[in-house]
């Protein structure tokens, strides 16, 4: 057990980290549950562990753990905790700083944060090399750092090395990352959540790269909230629930033949074409509350006999063009000659990676920018290009679901308030309006018992069903949602999306749902809509769309989604393919 | 995550639910903010009844007990004139008080009529009143209290307006920057969206996030006032003598510094302990607002 004991370097057949029961705590209470509780792992060469897990099971701990990153806060026990053979379990931060760089890898999740904005890429690279002072001079060190770039296959790899951070696009930040983990050519690669960030063609190329350091013999670990992620590269799978393992065993095992209830919960979560039609929560799981809280119908006749009958589209975007200034004072055009008509009680997905126009789309359709040319209407009534002022009492027709409900509550406000607002716009006395409260939150599936709370005390689930009720409280016609799941981990974004599938049957509401998962889209939408650079480049049915795309681009965005390996389904991409 | 207060699910029993608030309170308040709040307490209580602490007259001649040092008879000794300089320092913190609250409250009154008109008034409105703030900026604070002064006579009135005038700008500017800031936050589309006013969006959204974190600024501005104030009377430019001001104060001690510290260490003592308590307080007040101590009463 000294910690400066040398052993012999591992066989090649040796596990090169061996971790044996692992207990990490924050905190001085030792009553305090810890954040990881026996966790037990080996990493191999050429071999890719990929640990799945929700927010908070402790996944992130548990990889930081193997860097000796834990913090000073952190109380770390292990029975065994072995590198290359060697014990390091009590190492200091000194001696893992040699450990660091020059034989473990780290790849974190947001590569924008995570750069220096304002270092040269070049230089973040060679960070690495010059610390470990594994090359000699300034010419060799920016030869080897353009030689690193352009392994991780970055486009011009001399010019963005001289470049700094925010002129490089997502993708190619993460490539810098995965360059300057490599750089001192490390035994074992760790990425956090490597890809969550990224646009799906983007995310499959940057998996491509992972895979090829792994066949190059390195250990890798992968870490992601993304089954599917994970299931693409993973030998070995650990599921990891509220710091404890809950399942283990070979990738195609766990995803073909799940033992443990929570990874079939975590597989069923995954919303996808197959999918339609069925709930992805479990009944059990926070219920939606709609078929409870209401005698069918009520609610929806109430919004047909308030609004009114009408024949035509709901909503008819026709030849819509919008434009930006850039910062460099150039036009570019946002969205370009988009139409489209929702009908009532429809959904239409847009789908598109980010930059594509879609959330100025949304913007467009809440009548929250101007347009450049064309015109959107509501129930058959202008809605663009008319003042605001005669807007407004029409407002109540449609309504907005947001990507971050955190940021769309006035932090002041409690829950009672902020839904308490949408409904008094259209509901008098004070009895009533308490009455319409009580009824909202029962059909998002909310505890009354949190109405004297404030958004920062509600978990991310929690916020998200504030926000559609509300949505709803107005009895819309029209809800736009935009990225309404993206923020929410697995099981949370299957029972928010089995409520708003539940509250369109039930309210007859038509959703405008856009989202750059094409599963979730899928899943929910009955028409569907891609779009790329501010053009419409297909629309249709989102059956035919998804599984036979006619565009190449559409056809390119669907071959990139990362699917669930191993697992017995009819997937897209076989048709596809 | 979630730590939720249990006092949120205790409704039954309030006032058992609100003295737990207080005793939560008044333990995650560090020790040095107690002590502060006492020195601030003790000022407010010498200028609000300066009775209660002067142990002699702050006006009455004495002249054979002149330039005494510190005793039990005289905490602070006495001046030139045999004065008491405790009692003259207690009798003081009414002016200091008065010009520290009174030009912080003037300040930011001035200041937020400019920051609204900057940060909501539109384009061309922000860039007009952006310009002035960027000018009164430059000026410095004893040139416009020079004006003033000279203008209105050297008294508590002219030191006020003068304080105020010369951190007005700075104040301005922030409530500016907060006002867009909140301007463009999700909420405020969000009450676009659900069909509110902007008249009524301002009132309920905008300006009382954007004035929050102004409350702390308040305290800190008067520990900052405090010291201009005592600067314009030291320099002759404040409350004229025989008014106890501390900077007024300092100013007549002067000459026998050599011979009497008390003079000038005493009143120093005062605007120093004064100005760092408030500040101290300010700078707590903002933390909390902030989010960075967690508390369920402010």
């Amino acid at each position: 057990m000294n910690p400066n004991d040398q052993g012999p370097p591992a066989a090649a057949d040796q596990p090169l980290v061996k971790l044996e029961s692992l207990y990490v705590s924050f905190g001085s209470d030792p009553h305090d549950r810890p954040v990881v509780s026996d966790v037990s792992l080996e990493l191999h060469r050429g071999r890719c562990l990929g640990i799945v897990g929700e927010s908070g099971s402790g996944k992130s701990v548990t990889a930081r753990t193997l860097l000796g990153l834990t913090g000073a806060a952190a109380k770390i026990d292990a029975g065994l905790f072995q590198f290359s053979g060697r014990d390091v379990s009590r190492y200091r931060d000194r001696d893992w700083r040699r450990l660091r760089g020059r034989h473990i890898g780290y790849v974190s999740q947001d590569a924008l944060v995570s750069l220096d904005q304002l270092r040269q890429v070049g230089r973040e690279v060679g960070e690495g090399l010059r610390l470990h002072r594994a090359v000699r001079g300034r010419a060799e060190l920016q030869a080897k750092v353009v030689e690193l770039l352009a392994q991780v296959d970055m486009p011009d790899p001399e010019i963005k090395a001289r470049q700094l951070p925010h002129e490089l696009s997502g993708g190619q930040r993460q490539r810098a990352l995965i360059a300057s983990a490599l750089a001192l050519d490390p035994e074992v690669l760790i990425a956090d959540e490597p890809t969550t960030a990224l646009d799906a063609t983007v995310q499959a190329q940057v998996l491509e790269l992972l895979a090829a350091t792994r066949d190059r013999g390195k250990a890798l670990v992968i870490i992601s909230h993304d089954l599917a992620v994970v299931s693409q590269m993973a030998d070995e799978l650990l599921v990891m629930r509220h710091g404890r393992i809950v399942e283990r065993g070979a990738a195609e095992d766990v995803l073909s033949n799940p033992q443990h209830e929570y990874t079939q919960r975590l597989l069923d979560a995954v919303p996808s074409g197959h999918s339609r039609g069925s709930r992805l929560a479990p009944a059990d799981a926070a219920p939606t509350g709609v078929i409870a809280a209401f005698g069918p119908r009520h609610a929806a006749h109430a919004a047909i006999a308030e609004h009114g009958a009408h024949d035509g589209p709901l909503l008819e975007v026709a030849g819509v063009r919008k434009s930006f200034r850039g910062p460099d004072r150039q036009l570019r055009t946002a969205v370009h000659d988009v139409s489209f008509t929702l009908h009532g009680g429809e959904t239409l997905g847009i789908v598109g990676e980010s930059g594509s126009g879609k959330s100025t789309t949304a913007r467009i359709v809440m009548a929250l920018e101007h347009l450049d040319a064309g015109n959107v209407s509501l129930r058959g009534l202008p809605w663009s290009g008319i003042p605001e002022r005669e807007r407004r009492k029409r407002r109540r027709d449609i309504s907005m679901i947001y990507q971050d409900p955190l940021s769309s509550f006035d932090p002041r406000w409690s829950v009672e308030r902020i839904v308490g607002d949408a409904i008094a716009t259209h509901v008098d006395g004070q009895e009533q309006q308490r009455h319409r409260l009580g009824e909202l939150l029962d059909l998002v599936g909310l505890s009354r018992s949190l109405r004297a709370r404030r958004p920062l005390e509600l978990s991310g689930g929690q916020r998200q069903r504030v926000a559609i009720a509300r949505a709803i409280a107005p009895s819309p016609s029209v809800i736009v949602c935009d990225e309404p799941v993206s923020a929410l981990d697995v099981s949370i974004q299957a029972q928010v999306l089995d409520l708003l599938i539940d509250l369109r049957d039930e309210l007859k509401v038509s959703y405008l749902f856009i989202s750059h998962d094409l599963g979730v889209v899928h899943h929910i939408s009955d028409r569907v809509l891609v779009m790329n650079e501010g053009h419409v480049v297909e629309h249709g049915d989102a059956e035919d769309v998804l599984r036979r795309p006619q565009h190449d681009y559409t056809r390119k965005l669907v071959s990139a989604v990362p699917r669930l390996r191993h697992v017995r389904e009819p997937a897209l991409a076989r048709e596809v393919a | 995550m979630s730590t939720i207060n249990p006092a949120y699910e205790d409704f039954r029993d309030e006032t058992t639910a609100l003295r737990k608030r207080l005793i939560a309170f008044a333990r995650s308040v560090p020790i040095g903010i107690w002590v502060a709040a006492i020195i601030v307490l003790a000022f407010v209580v010498a200028a609000v009844a300066p009775g209660l602490l002067e142990t002699q007259n702050p006006y009455s001649l004495d002249l054979v007990g002149r330039l005494a040092a510190p005793s039990g008879a005289h905490l602070f000794g006495t001046d030139q004139l045999g004065r008491d300089v405790f009692s003259r320092v207690v009798a003081g913190a009414r002016q200091s008080l008065l010009i520290g609250v009174g030009s912080t409250l003037l300040a930011l009154i001035l200041a937020l009529i400019l920051g609204m008109l900057a940060g909501l008034g539109g384009r061309i409105a922000d860039a007009i009143v952006s310009r002035v703030i960027d000018v009164a900026f430059a000026f410095p604070v004893l040139f416009l209290a020079l004006m003033v002064v000279t203008v209105y006579g050297a008294n508590v009135a002219s030191t006020l307006v003068a304080v105020a005038l010369g951190t007005t700008a700075g104040y301005a500017r922030m409530i500016r920057g907060q006002l867009i800031a909140v301007r463009d936050a999700g909420y405020v589309e969000a009450a676009r969206v659900t069909g509110h006013p902007f008249s009524k969006i301002v009132w309920r959204h905008i300006l009382p996030n954007a004035l929050r974190p102004l409350l702390a600024l308040f305290t800190l501005g008067i520990g900052n006032s405090i010291i201009w104030a005592s600067g314009l009377s030291f320099l002759g430019l404040g409350v004229p003598p025989p008014a106890p001001e501390w900077g007024a104060l300092l100013d007549a001690g002067r000459d026998y510094t050599t011979i009497a510290w008390w003079l000038e260490v005493m009143p120093g003592l005062a605007i120093v302990l004064l100005a760092v308590s408030v500040t101290v307080l300010g700078r707590h007040v903002q933390a909390r607002l902030e989010g960075k101590i967690r508390t369920n009463l402010i």
